[in-house]
């Protein structure tokens, strides 16, 4: 397998050729909060309302029919890409945070009893925390959370104890947002089903980065978003096996989303449109569908080994640096990296970074629970992708130095 | 505006010497705040005397702008009435996030801080503590 082109790839990306505040050239890793577009996504997204623009399935004319062609294509590509076994098995959402609430509450409203179990893990992004926390609310049902280990893999041991009858659903992210970790979803998704439990897997942080199959992994929700995949931002997907998206009620109600409607009651439509009530993000459809072209034509294994490569480096270059302290140190992990440097405040190291035209994050990476589980109220995180290069962690690992040496020196 | 505006030394100076500062537990402090975007957590004791502020504390992890924000606070209230406090809040606040332009005189040095109104996210890590000593101030006075 050759190995990416990244000097051709960043061509492909217009807000990579800027400058930022004093002239500094843009170094961009904030990639798992969201990714830069290239230009094959902008172009369909403004191809899509400079020529196609008009509402779908309903209208009888050209235009809606080219419109209501573009989404659904979209949806092919999804399926496809995503290993579904139909088209009907995608729903459009505004994002990973819809994808999950949905499942919650037209799934998982339905499915608990009092005394019933949720299983999450430590490491959820409040987006797979807090739609559980609400239908717990709701339920009467138990929320438990499967424990991380010091190195931040999960433990698995404890989740193998944990698993009983009275866990009815188990979601769980693919790879962490804050440490990295990539966990073993396959194998979770084997042992819950075994338990007798349906499986979510928040899938924000992964599809973008390597492949993920549906099929193979035989979880009954993924949930993603277009905009950490070099797609727009408004457009998330939900994937569901196709019983359980037929036996679930509604999430909202409203236009295109009913078969038949009288003036006390209603028939749905089929799924997956009973699930999107409302106009569609077609604009979104056609960029996702774009940016999933793109992604292939790099090829997710090439984007993978090319990130994989990045980290080591990374880790290498921050490792050599005195005072930090890295989060997250699994084997099996992405391209995200959480640090804490002493003395250093993580917004005092992003205004440092930001000063030299790096983008980081600083915070809690909403996962409070889990910084605070690692012992921290803030982190600094760097997170790449397929464009970035050696260059930009040598950039970073630079800035951090310069920085710590700064607030070390006081 | 210039980077070097935000880090001058006298903010160093007070995020590495906070002044007034700890220990304040859960049960004795008057107010609790925290920064949802960073979850920074402040804790505030206030005590009155009279109608003075007899005495200030603070404890908790900030940045550089939030620790020397609250550091230099404490000092500029203390020994002052409510009102007076109040005044200050609302000038500091309009400082930052632009509102309004106290002269250096009446501000001492927290006039540094004005640079923090050209770095929109920060403009919350110095109001922090101001708003929590603002809630302080309703409780005590409730």
């Amino acid at each position: 397998m050759n190995a990416l082109n990244t000097e051709r790839i960043r061509r492909d990306f217009p807000i990579l050729a800027r400058t930022m505040r004093g002239g500094k050239r843009l170094v961009y890793l904030d990639n798992a909060a969201t990714t830069q577009k290239p230009e094959c996504v902008i172009e369909a997204v403004c191809d899509y309302y400079r020529n196609h623009n008009a509402n779908v399935h309903r209208g009888f004319h050209q235009l809606s029919e080219e419109a209501t062609e573009i989404l659904e294509s979209a949806r092919a590509r999804v399926a496809d890409f995503i290993g579904a076994g139909s088209p009907q098995e995608v729903v459009f959402t505004r994002g990973a945070t819809e994808s999950i609430n949905l499942a919650a509450s037209a799934y998982g409203a339905a499915a608990l009893r009092p005394g019933d179990q949720i299983l999450l893990t430590v490491m959820e992004h409040h987006s797979n925390l807090l739609p559980w926390q609400q239908l717990a609310r709701q339920t009467g049902a138990e929320l438990c959370f499967i424990p991380g280990r010091e190195d931040g893999a999960l433990d698995m041991d404890a989740f193998q104890q944990m698993l009983s009858p009275k866990v009815k659903i188990l979601a769980m992210t693919h790879m962490s947002n804050v440490l990295g970790t990539i966990n073993p979803v396959r194998q979770c998704i084997a042992a819950a089903h075994s338990a007798g439990a349906r499986v979510l897997i928040d899938a924000a942080q992964s599809l973008p980065h390597f492949k993920v199959d549906v099929a193979d992994l035989d979880c009954d929700f993924l949930a993603f978003s277009g905009h950490k995949m070099l797609g727009p931002m408004g457009i998330g997907v939900l994937y569901a096996k196709r019983e359980l998206l037929d036996r679930m009620r509604p999430y909202q109600t409203g236009g295109s989303m009913i078969h038949r409607v009288a003036l006390r009651d209603a028939v749905w439509a089929d799924v997956p449109y009973k699930f999107e009530a409302g106009t569609p993000n077609v604009a979104g459809a056609a960029g996702l569908k774009a940016a999933i072209d793109y992604l292939e034509a790099a090829g997710m294994d090439r984007i993978f080994q090319h990130e994989q490569e990045l980290v080591r480096y990374a880790l290498q270059r921050l490792d050599a640096l005195s005072g930090i302290q890295i989060v997250g140190r699994a084997a099996h992990r992405g391209a995200v990296i959480a640090w804490h440097m002493k003395n250093v405040h993580p917004h005092d190291m992003a205004q440092f970074a930001d000063q030299e035209g790096i983008a980081i994050r600083a915070g809690h990476h909403c996962a409070q629970p889990l910084v605070v589980r690692y012992g921290f109220a803030a982190l600094s995180r760097a997170s790449f992708y397929l464009y970035n290069d050696r260059h930009e962690v040598d950039a970073l690992a630079d800035v951090v130095e310069k920085t710590a040496r700064f607030f070390h020196g006081l | 505006m210039a980077f070097e505006d935000l880090y001058r030394e006298v903010i160093l100076r007070h995020f590495k010497k906070p002044q007034n500062f700890g220990p304040v537990s859960d049960e004795e402090a008057t107010v609790e705040d925290e920064n949802p975007t960073c979850g920074d957590h402040f804790r505030l004791r206030v005590e009155l005397q009279g109608d003075r502020i007899s005495s200030i504390r603070f404890d908790g992890r900030g940045c550089a702008i939030s620790t020397s924000s609250c550091s230099m606070m404490t000092e500029r209230v203390l020994g002052k009435t409510p009102s007076e406090a109040r005044a200050m809040i609302s000038e500091f606040l309009g400082m930052v996030q632009g509102t309004c332009d106290p002269s250096d005189e009446s501000l001492g040095d927290l006039a540094v801080l004005r640079s923090v109104r050209d770095f929109p996210v920060r403009v919350k890590c110095a109001g922090l503590c101001w708003q929590a000593l603002s809630k302080a101030l309703d409780k005590l006075s409730a």
